[in-house]
């Protein structure tokens, strides 16, 4: 298994979870986790994504993410998980 | 499993705050290489450069890709080139042909820098020290990435005045042959007191002789964070200080342990060590100068700004050394003024001097580090100035260094302009008092008291 973190930050608005996990459903990627907070009409997401099944590499998964931000109206980005890990745990 | 919080502190600190890998740098022995002909060493280092760092620049931008932090530099170190050259080089051109043929390799594989054009004469230089040296202001003026390094003292051994007082003059030689380009060819030239062997910043990186065939180094970074995070203590005392600048060292550094053992398993190369630098640029928000006004200073270099630098490499170091399994090189706070956008402004405004940088290189881990001077600054007065900074090495049993650039037909006030990371700064003013009748002593300075350890 293949983890990515996919964080997602924007302007509230219906049906852009609905667009993001489509493209993930279209791109063969599973979703893991899903958290998200909305405040102020602003909202934050991360999933939890498996990429293992995934055809493209990692540029071409941010490439694909900025196309579904651009007609969502968020900022999409998928990191690989081991960043967050080090980062966050000893 | 990462929680919400945390993703987003770390996609915060790339997209907002500058946290970056700044370098990551191969070290390539070219002991290997040493062969009697020229043309021959020649092909042998080429073709061993360009073999061994073929996948430099792609590993380094997949990894950048793949954990969306961004590798802004990727870069080579070499054994110093006195050392490989010496059988080979009979007067300082064949040692220029040498700084061509590293030029052309870090082309080939796309590396901005490349770093080891040195020589090790902190206690006496041999013919071919002397040549590699004499040759540094025709190798810096005819090549572009090429990065030149002297060891001119340590603590184990004194100081060689000899070699301070002739780089006085190599350095004002360089800004001469580069006097088109605001003597650019200084900014690629750095003296050393205590130089470590695995630093993969330039420019005074080179590969020891005590390393590995090949080995991968990597330099954080990350001014922007710690900043950021101090923001957010404003007015608390000392302890909250340095536990916060400690926590944010312990995060970036980890990203540096991350890129450096990923790099070493996929270009099949030992991991040397991480280096807990904290390197500014001239982007707004990504400078040292900006954490020292962020703890309580009005400007870099008011009274205070030594305590305050002496904090941050500390703590900087205490957090850096728990996230990595190996730490080395430089290791601490630089000071660069041309290149981090607020210290050239408080060099601007007076508020910081050439004497005050001086003290602050006592507490952090490099020295007068890009520093734009008269370009009709004496080369005695450039060798004083090198000397006290080797002094403060010795003495303190730490690293230091000089960067000078005596920007040619350009005086006090004027502009400097460099481009890119070396950034631009304002013509700082040198003493005008004299010290030739001690430069020009000649020999060397014994190494001091609490050198003798054995």
């Amino acid at each position: 298994m293949s983890k990515t973190i996919v964080t997602l930050i924007g302007k509230d608005r219906v049906g852009i979870i609905a667009t993001v996990c489509s493209f993930f459903g279209d791109n063969d990627i599973n979703i893991l986790d899903l958290k998200q907070t909305t405040s102020q009409g602003y909202i934050n997401m991360m999933m939890i994504v498996d990429t293992e099944t995934y055809k493209g590499s990692m540029a071409d998964l941010n490439k694909g993410l900025e196309e579904v931000g651009e007609k969502v109206g968020c900022i999409i980005k998928a990191q690989h998980e081991d960043i967050f890990n080090m980062m966050h745990r000893i | 499993m990462v929680e919400l919080n945390e993703a987003f502190e770390t996609v915060k600190m790339v997209s907002q705050e500058n946290l970056d890998v700044r370098t990551i740098t191969m070290g390539i022995s070219l002991l290997d290489c040493i062969d009697p002909d020229l043309d021959s060493l020649c092909d042998k280092i080429y073709n061993k450069i360009t073999m061994s760092a073929k996948n430099l620049v792609k590993v380094g931008d997949d990894l950048g890709s793949e954990f969306g932090v961004p590798v802004i530099n990727k870069r080579i170190s070499i054994t110093p080139a006195a050392l490989v050259g010496g059988a080979a080089c009979s007067e300082p051109e064949d040692f220029v042909r040498i700084a061509e043929t590293l030029d052309a390799a870090a082309k080939q594989v796309g590396v901005n820098f490349i770093g080891g054009y040195s020589a090790l004469v902190q206690k006496g230089m041999t013919k071919a020290d002397r040549l590699l040296i004499k040759s540094i202001p025709q190798a810096l003026s005819k090549t572009e990435r090429v990065c030149s390094s002297i060891s001119l003292g340590s603590t184990r051994t004194g100081i060689n005045m000899d070699a301070v007082r002739l780089m006085g003059d190599i350095i004002y030689e360089t800004a001469e042959a580069t006097k088109e380009t605001d003597s650019i060819g200084c900014a690629k030239l750095v003296v050393f007191c205590n130089p470590p062997d695995d630093n993969p910043f330039m420019a005074g990186a080179f590969h020891g002789v005590t390393e590995a065939d090949r080995v991968i180094n990597v330099g954080v970074s990350g001014p922007g964070v710690v900043k950021h995070e101090l923001s957010k203590v404003r007015g608390e005392d000392f302890e909250v200080l340095c536990e916060t600048i400690k926590k944010t060292a312990f995060k970036v550094t980890r990203v540096g342990q991350l890129f450096a053992k990923e790099a070493s398993k996929r270009l099949n190369v030992p991991f040397g060590i991480v280096d807990l630098s904290l390197a500014p640029t001239p982007a707004v928000g990504d400078s040292i100068a900006d954490i020292i006004h962020e703890m309580g200073m009005e400007y870099a270099g008011a009274p205070g700004t030594t305590a305050a630098l002496a904090i941050l490499n500390d703590q900087v170091k205490k957090g850096g050394v728990m996230a990595s399994s190996y730490v080395g090189g430089l290791s601490g706070a630089f000071i660069p003024v041309t290149e981090d956008k607020a210290m050239a402004e408080a060099a601007e405004i007076g508020a910081l001097t050439l004497e005050k940088l001086e003290a602050m290189t006592c507490v952090c881990s490099v020295g007068l580090d890009m520093i734009a001077i008269p370009g009709d600054t004496p080369c005695t007065t450039i060798a004083g100035i090198i000397a006290d900074e080797m002094a403060i090495g010795m003495v303190n049993q730490k690293t230091t260094a000089v960067r000078l650039i005596p920007v040619i037909g350009k005086g006090v006030g004027d502009f400097a302009q460099f481009g890119g990371l070396l950034g631009e700064a304002k013509i700082m003013p040198v003493n005008k008092f004299g010290c030739a009748d001690f430069v020009n002593r000649g020999g060397r300075i014994p190494a001091p008291i609490h050198s003798f350890k054995n």
